[in-house]
């Protein structure tokens, strides 16, 4: 290997190292700190089960939604053409760009006690839905539009001369060749709504039980100096976190793995 | 295209259209609307209090901090990936989006038990060097851990699509490697590190959670924007909270618009 | 079969196809033969229903196709880059068009196997489509598209895709097939040796308009206009007026009507001679012979010969 990419190799995993693995590596050092059953005691209170098992089926569901509405919106950016297209596809990234509390503030403008359409969830489990389906809607359209862009057309226009009508053409043809895409983009975006918190806060008024997170427990419990029940929820969190991106790299080599 | 066609086309992208308006436009909408809704003079007055001022600058110091950083990094880790050959490159290729999937709460705990006062440094630092934590460093140290994949997600593609006969071909004509870099390889990732950069910036300036745990919120000190919009609207002040998201939301339109802009003309220069 | 009436079609400002009519005679094996951009292929998707005309009908089979959408018009179509179903077995690529019509499944196993033996595929049912070689896939896709019984076979450069050899075997294999399988067959190339090898009815085409019509062996000896002379073989100009290289006649004694000529290169490419000449008079022209031929007149570069181009040969009707 050439000497510049040496030191490239060099240089990037020493600063990954030093900004991102060590820190991580700190807190799983300390959730285990008093040995796992401490850990184990840690993570299986009452309140951050609650607040586990909360956060996984929310983040479930608006995984499951974003991924059959994100698969529509991608299907008619790619394959529709209307004035502003250009743009709408732009504003797709507005939850990428968008600070997560500010887009906490304008749920809560929107479906709070204020609403200008009467719709008050604040302080419910809704409004976590809300405020996920934002925060992750960009996910699976980004992860579904290049495969549709890429598509072979004329695997529809064989199927068609065979006679499959348009929608057993989608079903039978289109859809298979979408599916490592879409689960892609709901692993994705089922690890961001896991994490999420900026968003989150505000809205849901955080109460115990009901609608409080695992990433508002732990910094509950920082706040209140249990530095261990912190860690040990966050590496549960992580855990997550890694196994969905480790599962989307196989998703990847799955999806790809009839083209040659 | 029959008129059955035409029809579905039709539903598809009004259902399109209408989940993306109910999800996206209308809640920009409503904000720009509240924050506006006393007139434009209390906004003003709102994003230039003293408070508001110091956030600011402080969220652009930490952000022209970390995004240089995070660009070279980024553009080693791209040419690591992309040239590279060693062992465990493709777990570094997955580790290099970890940013992207652990919750800024986490991160937060990350860097304060490791620059904390109780951490793996212990006082040392806080002796002999600076304070970390409840501290700008802390702020900074965050946002660069967010913020750390864009631009290697952004040039590694790009890198990978050149291939390297241009640099081979410089090489045959004699250029080192640091001339070979400047002069082949940097023009032709510029679009992808542009587009890094950008989003890398976005990134930065929004961060919140992970910022919440390290800085000590200090008004005009460890306060960046995003710090600040919280604690107004802890504090009752709605019209505050309000004006500084809305100055937020339009650094992210900015941006956007700035994206798309770039998009154009990478095209029209291609 | 099938007929085609006063087709008009355009893209944008780009008129692919300008007012054009054919008839393809029943069971024959016709070949669309032109240039790029001359509509050749917006003809053939025409003839599908992959394109609609903007002007014009088609009658398929007899009925009116005009707008029917390919999947009612029972037609077979195999593209240049074989658009195999890549996540379905070759099997299940094949059933397909079965399955769409809902057949037993005894009866759909029956005619793939039937098929992928017919193909020269048997044995290849578990396999993807990214496991085959360029050929194999072509292959399928013909079975996938035979499988449907469809009235009508349409081919879009099925071989531009493929090496010069596997492309020279399935050349040979189609009309292998089609004598066995006699389905109504068009076949669109750019490539003039396979249209003039593989159909018995050949259509040239141009600039969206038709230039010739007939047999391979009529256009090649009749052509009507200079563009069609150029396009299916090699041409010589003499005095002006065209011939084929191989109808110029070379002798190393004078004679009646030829002028002298010497030889500045002789090409050997095997059985056939090449022979660069140049006039006394300062034209230059290319004649062909065979190897024999060449031999006995000893030729050589800076050889002195005569040239003679004949009364009766292959000129352009129209010329």
């Amino acid at each position: 290997m050439a000497p510049a990419g040496t030191l490239a190799v060099g240089v990037s995993t020493l600063w990954l190292s030093l900004i991102v693995l060590i820190p991580l590596a700190a807190v799983v050092a300390r959730a285990f700190d008093n040995g796992f059953a401490e850990f184990w005691d840690s993570v299986t209170t009452r309140q951050a089960l609650s607040a586990l098992q909360f956060t996984v089926i929310v983040s479930l569901l608006v995984a499951a939604l974003n991924a059959a509405f994100g698969t529509l919106v991608a299907w008619v950016m790619v394959r529709d053409r209307f004035p502003g297209k250009a743009l709408v596809n732009s504003l797709i990234d507005l939850p990428f760009a968008l600070p997560t509390i500010v887009a906490g503030l304008t749920l809560l403008a929107l479906y709070g006690s204020n609403s200008p359409v009467g719709i008050n969830v604040a302080f419910t489990k809704v409004a976590v839905g809300m405020a996920l389906l934002f925060v992750t809607l960009p996910f699976v359209i980004r992860s579904v539009q290049p495969v549709l862009i890429e598509l072979d057309r004329e695997m529809e226009e064989a199927a068609a001369s065979l006679g499959a009508s348009k929608f057993t053409s989608f079903r039978r043809i289109i859809f298979p060749n979408l599916v490592p895409a879409i689960l892609s983009g709901a692993a994705l975006a089922f690890s961001r709504a896991v994490g999420e918190f900026g968003s989150i806060v505000l809205l849901s008024g955080n109460i115990p039980f009901d609608t409080q997170v695992s990433s508002v427990y732990a910094f509950k419990q920082i706040e209140s100096d249990n530095v261990d029940g912190a860690a040990a929820v966050s590496v549960v969190l992580l855990f997550v976190s890694l196994f969905v991106l480790l599962g989307i790299r196989g998703l990847e080599r799955w999806g790809t793995r009839h083209d040659r | 295209m029959t008129g059955n066609g035409l029809a579905s086309r039709l539903a598809l992208r009004f259902i399109a259209l209408a989940y993306l308006a109910v999800l996206l436009l209308v809640p920009v909408g409503v904000v720009f609307y509240r924050t506006f809704e006393d007139g434009v003079s209390a906004v003003i007055d709102s994003v230039t209090t003293p408070a508001a001022i110091s956030a600011f600058w402080l969220t652009l110091e930490v952000a022209l901090i970390a995004v240089p950083l995070n660009a070279i990094f980024g553009v080693f880790a791209a040419i690591a990936l992309v040239r590279g050959r060693f062992p465990g490159k493709r777990l570094f290729d997955a580790l290099i989006d970890l940013p992207f999937a652990v919750s800024p709460i986490v991160i937060g705990l990350a860097l304060l038990l490791v620059y904390g006062r109780n951490g793996l440094f212990g006082e040392f630092p806080l002796d002999n060097w600076i304070q970390v934590i409840f501290s700008t460093p802390g702020i900074v140290l965050a946002t660069i851990f967010v913020s750390l994949p864009f631009v290697a997600r952004e040039v590694a593609p790009v890198l990978r699509e050149i291939g390297d006969e241009q640099e081979q071909a410089a090489a045959t004509l004699g250029a080192s490697g640091w001339q070979t870099f400047r002069r082949v390889t940097l023009p032709a990732i510029r679009w992808g590190l542009i587009y890094g950069v950008v989003l890398s910036t976005a990134r930065a300036i929004g961060e919140f959670g992970a910022v919440s745990v390290v800085s000590g919120k200090i008004s005009g000190e460890t306060e960046t924007l995003t710090l600040l919009v919280e604690k107004r609207f802890q504090n009752f002040d709605l019209a505050g909270a309000y004006a500084a998201s809305a100055l937020l939301a339009v650094i992210a339109l900015v941006t956007l618009a700035g994206m798309t802009l770039l998009n154009k003309r990478e095209e029209d220069t291609t | 079969m099938i007929k085609v009436h006063a087709v008009t079609k355009r893209f944008g400002d780009f008129v692919a196809l300008d007012n054009v009519s054919l008839e393809v005679p029943d069971g024959s094996l016709t070949a669309l033969l032109g240039p790029s951009g001359s509509g050749k292929s917006t003809l053939l998707r025409v003839i599908a229903g992959l394109e609609s005309p903007d002007s014009g009908d088609v009658e398929v089979g007899g009925q009116q196709a005009t707008h029917l959408p390919p999947q009612k018009r029972d037609v077979g179509f195999v593209f240049q880059h074989y658009a195999a179903f890549k996540h379905m077995t070759v099997r299940d690529n094949v059933a397909f068009g079965l399955q769409i019509r809902k057949r037993p499944k005894d009866q759909i196993k029956a005619k793939v196997d039937e098929l992928l033996e017919l193909v020269g595929l048997s044995g290849f049912h578990t396999r993807y489509p990214g496991q085959l070689s360029g050929g194999q896939r072509q292959r399928m896709a013909l079975a996938r598209a035979l499988a449907i019984e469809p009235r009508v076979l349409l081919l879009d450069e099925p071989f531009g895709a493929l090496d010069a050899n596997v492309r020279a075997d399935l050349r040979a294999w189609l009309r292998r097939l089609h004598d066995e399988v006699h389905v109504t067959t068009v076949l669109v190339t750019h490539d003039q040796e396979e249209a003039m090898e593989v159909s018995e009815n050949l259509v040239v085409l141009r600039d969206g308009h038709i230039e010739q019509v007939g047999a391979p062996c009529e256009i090649y000896d009749r052509p009507a206009n200079e563009f069609v002379m150029g396009f299916v073989g090699p041409v010589s100009r003499v005095d002006g007026r065209l011939f084929r290289p191989h109808d110029l006649v070379l002798s190393d004694v004078p004679a009646d009507g030829a002028d002298k000529a010497t030889v500045e290169r002789v090409l050997h490419l095997g059985f056939e001679v090449r022979a660069e000449v140049i006039r006394d008079d300062g034209e230059r022209v290319v004649a062909q012979l065979t190897k024999a031929e060449a031999d006995a007149l000893e030729l050589r570069d800076g050889s002195t010969i005569w040239l003679r181009s004949p009364a009766l040969s292959a000129t352009p009707l129209n010329a």
